[in-house]
């Protein structure tokens, strides 16, 4: 899993064109060209976020992320790639650098 | 029985080098074989752990490669009989058992030293699972060298190997595009190993391990295991070039000796001209990078018959191609003293000054200037950068020369 952390604020002040969706639908094609992509999006930001945890037992609603913080997962990508090293390469090739890419192993179930 | 401290950390060093040369191979053959990397570390650390037991004690024996392949052997078959796997695991030690002749030997180190210095892992997890696995120190012996604990270290080692299987970091060497990259990073840990050792002559307690050593050799394994690759060779250079000039780094109370005033006829010259050779050679192959550069400049220094009568343009030049692969405000420094030398100290101070954001906090950067201001006929200024830099280092040789300055400044 690439989760793509980002900072809202500074990613919804650039424009449609500073941002340039056209590279990132183009690493979404690729990758899903070669058959590595199993899912990806991007997610509004943590603003619109509604956090369920509980207490004693109960479900409680919260207004906002679970913990707040500058960079935000602002969207994810599954690929299925056989190590590590072959996923720091699509990392790397994430087209938005003001972002982070963590990398992080789904558990087999 | 006990033995007394420093015979026994005599007796330890002899048979560090024994291991040395046989653990990391031992290790590279197992994890090959068992496909299991933490264990087959575990294994040869815990024969290692024996040896270093029975063996001051025992005499060495004939064949120590055999002999710890024999305890790690049946340390595996511990393991296994606890893990019910046993029979189907023994059947492949017995069957394959690896020699140390083996065939795949250059592959299986190569795939070890990858792992052990995957940039995904952390600069301490990847230090010390090299030191442990690739040159075989106990968890004892690194915790002595780092000043920690060994609950410390043990458990950055079980982290770094628990990362590597849950991330998914391959076991193998990286394919050619990728090769040089990721040799970079290896060597990078090669030379903090030999900077641990090279700081650590100050105030170390007398059974310590020789880290500097151990870079050397391993710098030599990988020179041996990847004869194409230049910057290997220029690293080995290097590290052989520091530690010729090793013995009269210290004065005998200790206090650093700066290069213009070291005794040079005490410097080990066959060691310098191997060296001098090697990065020559290396050079040849006109693939430079920065460990080429360093050990280019460290030759001239190491060559020159005198301070006075070093090669300053040359190593200016040097200085130039090292900031093309290090543009970084420390070789600026470094190469402004060389400034001083083949230009003018008035030179070097511009230079200097213009560091002072970026280095502000950097002893040597305050001693620098100091040393430049001294030579510019500005003593008040000098003491205050001398002054600045003693407050800033805490290495004992580096300040007692410091302190030396201030109190008994030359004319």
């Amino acid at each position: 899993m690439l989760l793509l952390a980002r900072s809202d604020e500074e990613w919804e002040a650039l424009s449609d064109e500073e941002r340039d969706y056209p590279a990132i639908a183009r690493w979404f094609g690729e990758l899903a060209q070669k058959g590595v992509l199993t899912g990806g999006q991007e997610l509004q930001s943590a603003r619109s976020a509604t956090t369920v945890s509980w207490s004693d037992g109960r479900p409680v609603l919260t207004d906002g992320p679970f913990m707040e913080a500058k960079e935000t997962i602002g969207g994810f990508a599954v690929v299925d790639v056989p190590d590590l090293d072959a996923a720091i390469e699509i990392a790397k090739s994430w087209p938005a650098t003001s972002h982070k890419v963590e990398i992080r192993p789904i558990v087999p179930h | 029985m006990t033995r007394p401290l420093s015979e026994r950390a005599g007796v330890e060093a002899a048979l560090a080098t024994v291991v040395r040369d046989e653990a990391g191979r031992l290790t590279a053959a197992l994890v090959r074989l068992l496909g299991d990397f933490a264990l087959a570390e575990d294994l040869v650390q815990d024969a290692i752990v024996a040896a270093l037991e029975h063996w001051p004690a025992d005499g060495l024996p004939t064949d120590p490669a055999a002999w710890l392949l024999a305890t790690a052997r049946r340390r595996a078959i511990d393991h296994w009989r606890r893990q019910r796997r046993y029979e189907e695991k023994l059947a492949l030690l017995v069957r394959e058992g690896p020699s140390p002749e083996h065939a795949d030997e250059v592959d299986d180190r190569l795939r070890l030293i990858f792992t052990c210095c995957h940039p995904a892992l952390s600069r301490e997890a990847r230090l010390a699972l090299t030191l442990r696995a690739v040159i075989g120190l106990t968890t004892r012996e690194i915790a002595r060298g780092f000043l920690t604990t060994e609950t410390a270290i043990a458990q950055r080692i079980v982290r770094a190997k628990r990362k590597i299987v849950e991330a998914g970091i391959p076991y193998r060497v990286p394919d050619p595009d990728h090769l040089a990259g990721r040799l970079s990073e290896v060597l990078g840990v090669v030379y903090l190993v030999f900077n641990e050792g090279y700081l650590a002559t100050v105030g170390s307690s007398p059974d310590r391990r020789d880290l500097a050593d151990d870079a050397e050799w391993l710098a030599r394994l990988i020179v041996r295991l990847l004869p194409d690759q230049p910057e290997a060779a220029g690293l080995l250079a290097l590290i052989r070039l520091h530690r010729a000039r090793w013995a009269t780094r210290f004065d005998r109370g200790g206090r650093l000796v700066l290069l213009r005033d070291q005794d040079r006829s005490r410097w080990d010259h066959g060691a310098i001209a191997e060296a001098s050779a090697l990065v020559l050679d290396a050079l040849r192959v006109a693939r430079p990078g920065p460990y080429q550069v360093q050990a280019a400049i460290a030759a001239c220094h190491a060559e020159a018959p005198s301070w006075e009568q070093t090669d300053w343009r040359q190593i200016l030049l040097l200085y130039d191609v090292l900031l093309r692969f290090t543009p970084t405000a420390v070789v600026r420094l470094n190469r402004a003293i060389a400034l001083s030398e083949g230009v003018s100290p008035a030179e070097a101070l511009v230079e200097v000054d213009h560091l002072e954001s970026e280095l502000s906090g950097y002893h040597l950067f305050h001693a620098t200037r100091g040393e430049l201001l001294r030579r510019l006929g500005r003593p008040d200024e000098a003491r205050v950068a001398d002054q600045r830099a003693l407050e800033l280092t805490t290495n004992p040789g580096e300040r007692l020369l410091l302190e030396e300055r201030l109190t008994h400044p030359l004319p």
